[in-house]
């Protein structure tokens, strides 16, 4: 009786000293984790505050029309970031235009209609895209594909879009290979893999037996798609598509190849322009005088605010779309 | 407030890190740490590597581009500065540094003009402008056909292409552009960037020469080794004597020699339009910036005397390379300078006989 009740007080003293470790592990692991996740404030803190400090000189020197206006010229210390506002904006809605109904077609396809042994070497195709360094896209738009754009695409463009009243304007132009276009192409081909492994991975998550009760009811497949998978993983889906559109407004090195860099604004998409990374890229290291330098600092603030704000935007629609769902 | 507390954590750091490495600072304290301009980067490796060889010591060069290099050494974390355009005598003086050339290299014009040879065509530095500013837009067109009377020039579009990224190149080819043409220097003028009015920008050599190669009717300009290796179609120019050369070593050479560089405070010449019968008209020097009373002397001591080691024996490797040695004259000028001004504790770092 003792023995038993001796045995059981020592069970009750393990449990209560097996809990306090278990809280103790609890809390180390609580903070710990805190701790990362406050760093990731800390280091975008960080960045604003160098990034404000080191644009200031400009900012002062030009204040608003910093922004407003076009006029690039390192000689005179001249400087307005309107032009590679404009070429990041444009190149990534072509991007955009270009990367994500391919994408979503990918997506659908491997998920939806795939025959099962084309699915993994499809699957590890898409990886590998996703892996090629940027440099490589670079060279490889420099060397293979402006001069197939030169020689190819764009004098047909000229010759058709470009023979239209008003629309023609968008395609004017000596055919120079390189340019917006060029590079809003390259960087839609880039943003491929990232849309489309994230919407393949999220339409997967998509339960069989809805969409199996969607095809008993008689459904075709791309009613199961339009009415079933896509509601289900909204989400998911602009997350991705966020995702690509972050990567076409930071990319760098393939841009700065096939753009032209020119600090222009052309009504014609096949003109040479430039983006605000592949600015920074180009002229920071051999800018000289602190005007230029810190130019080149404000454009970074500045495409720092776009991404801000485009993923605040993104936010703000899931949130109502999730309110609109009523989940 | 917090630039305070920035340089506090900093200078913490800094002294941790500090006595943590000083032994194997002593260890390393041989090699020579430069940082500076891309262009002379294979030269400089080329050099490091047989003096390594030679000596033992060694060099740790990063080519981040000339205003990287400018930027280091007044934050005094090198040795040495390398710049493809050279500081004015005030900027210097203010900083406390002296320059000196190390080599030299020349820019080319290029382009592709079908049934055009190389050196078949030639231009001024005028006319090279007026391209350059879109005012002349026809291969056929009279100021170019003024130049070459006997050259059956076609009635192409001129498509021209520019380094977009800065470099010394743009620096070089501008700052030619601007002494030859008063509207150039005017509206668009020198640096290692300008705005262009007209053309289409590439990234670097190969984009430029890739660029001109794909584009019937194009010209650009190119580093005279990148040319040479590859093969462009290069144009000849009329230099300031009235003299039509051709780009080749001796051209860039004779241009250096005929510069005043006695007479020029803190070497700052730029050996674009020089004159003389031979002179290639888009010559450049490359430059290093050290300090006149280096911190630490002693490793002042070593750079210069890996300077003074590239100089006597570095010539061949230069001319393998398509680079542009500096001639005699220049380097015991140089010589002198280093002798006379750079200084610690009121005594010479570098002494022509300790070698």
């Amino acid at each position: 009786m003792t023995e038993i009740a001796l045995t059981l007080t020592d069970a009750h003293a393990s449990t209560a000293r097996r809990a306090r470790r278990q809280r103790l592990q609890d809390a180390v692991f609580r903070n710990a984790t805190l701790a990362f996740a406050l760093l990731v404030l800390l280091i975008l803190g960080g960045v604003t505050v160098s990034l404000i400090d080191g644009a200031l000189p400009a900012l002062r020197a030009f204040g608003f029309g910093f922004v407003a206006t076009e006029v690039w010229n390192p000689v005179s210390e001249q400087f307005g970031a309107l032009a590679p506002i404009y070429g990041t904006l444009v190149t990534s809605v072509i991007a955009m235009a270009v990367g994500i109904p391919v994408s979503f077609g990918i997506a659908l396809f491997i998920t939806e209609m795939c025959p099962a042994w084309l699915k993994r070497p499809l699957g590890v195709a898409i990886e590998l895209l996703a892996g090629i360094p940027s440099i490589i896209y670079g060279i490889w738009g420099l060397f293979v594909f402006a001069p197939f754009m030169q020689s190819t695409v764009q004098p047909f463009l000229i010759a058709t879009l470009g023979q239209i009243p008003g629309l023609g304007n968008l395609f004017m132009g000596p055919p120079y290979g390189i340019g917006i276009l060029t590079a809003g192409l390259i960087l839609g081909i880039m943003v491929l893999p990232f849309i489309t492994s994230i919407t393949r991975d999220v339409f997967e998550t998509v339960p069989p037996m809805v969409r199996e009760s969607a095809y008993g009811l008689g459904a075709t497949t791309w009613e199961v798609v339009w009415n079933v998978v896509l509601p289900y993983t909204r989400t998911g889906v602009v997350g991705g598509v966020m995702l690509g559109l972050g990567r076409a407004l930071g990319e760098t090195m393939a841009v700065t190849f096939v753009i032209g860099n020119a600090h222009r604004i052309s009504s014609s998409i096949m003109a040479p322009g430039t983006t605000i990374s592949a600015s920074i890229a180009n002229e920071f290291t051999e800018a000289v005088g602190d005007v230029y330098t810190s130019s080149l600092v404000a454009l970074g603030l500045i495409l720092f605010l776009i991404t801000f704000t485009v993923l605040s935007i993104a936010k703000l629609m899931l949130l109502r779309l999730q309110r609109k769902a009523g989940v | 407030m917090t630039s305070a507390f920035v340089r506090c954590a900093a200078f913490g750091a800094l002294a941790v890190l500090s006595v943590s490495v000083a032994p194997l600072s002593v260890a390393s304290a041989a090699d020579i740490s430069g940082a500076g301009a891309t262009f002379p980067y294979p030269i400089y490796a080329k050099w490091a590597d047989a003096y390594k060889k030679e000596t033992g010591t060694g060099l740790n060069y990063q080519s981040i581009g000339s205003g990287g290099g400018i930027k280091q050494i007044k934050a005094k974390t090198v040795t040495f500065g390398a710049s493809d355009m050279p500081l004015k005598p005030e900027e210097l003086e203010q900083a406390g540094l002296i320059q000196f050339p190390m080599i030299m290299g020349g820019v080319v014009p290029v382009v592709n003009l079908k049934g055009i040879k190389a050196g078949e065509v030639k231009l001024s530095g005028t006319v090279l402008a007026n391209i350059y500013m879109g005012e002349i837009t026809k291969w056929n067109d009279p100021q170019i056909k003024a130049l070459n009377p006997d050259v059956n020039l076609p009635n192409t579009a001129i498509a021209p292409v520019y380094r977009s990224d800065g470099s010394g190149t743009n620096f070089l080819f501008t700052d030619y552009l601007s002494k030859t043409s008063p509207k150039f220097k005017t509206q668009i003028g020198a640096n290692t960037s300008v705005q262009w009015p007209a053309g289409i920008g590439a990234k670097g050599n190969e984009g430029v020469a890739n660029m001109v190669k794909q584009t019937d009717g194009s010209i650009g300009y190119v580093e005279y080794a990148y040319a040479k290796q590859n093969n462009i179609t290069h144009l000849d120019l009329q230099n300031k004597d009235g003299k039509t050369v051709s780009p080749k070593i001796e051209a860039f050479q004779a241009a250096a020699a005929n510069a005043d560089w006695a007479n020029s405070k803190g070497y700052y010449v730029l050996l674009t339009d020089e004159p003389g019968a031979e002179s290639w008209p888009i010559t450049g020097a490359s430059f290093i910036l050290m300090y006149k009373a280096p911190q630490d002397a002693a490793s002042s001591a070593e750079a210069l005397k890996f300077f003074d080691w590239a100089y006597k024996n570095g010539s061949k490797m230069a001319t393998e390379l398509d680079y542009v040695p500096m001639p005699d004259a220049v380097v015991s000028l140089v010589q002198k300078t280093w002798a006379q001004t750079i200084q610690a504790d009121g005594k010479p770092v570098w002494t022509a006989s300790a070698k």
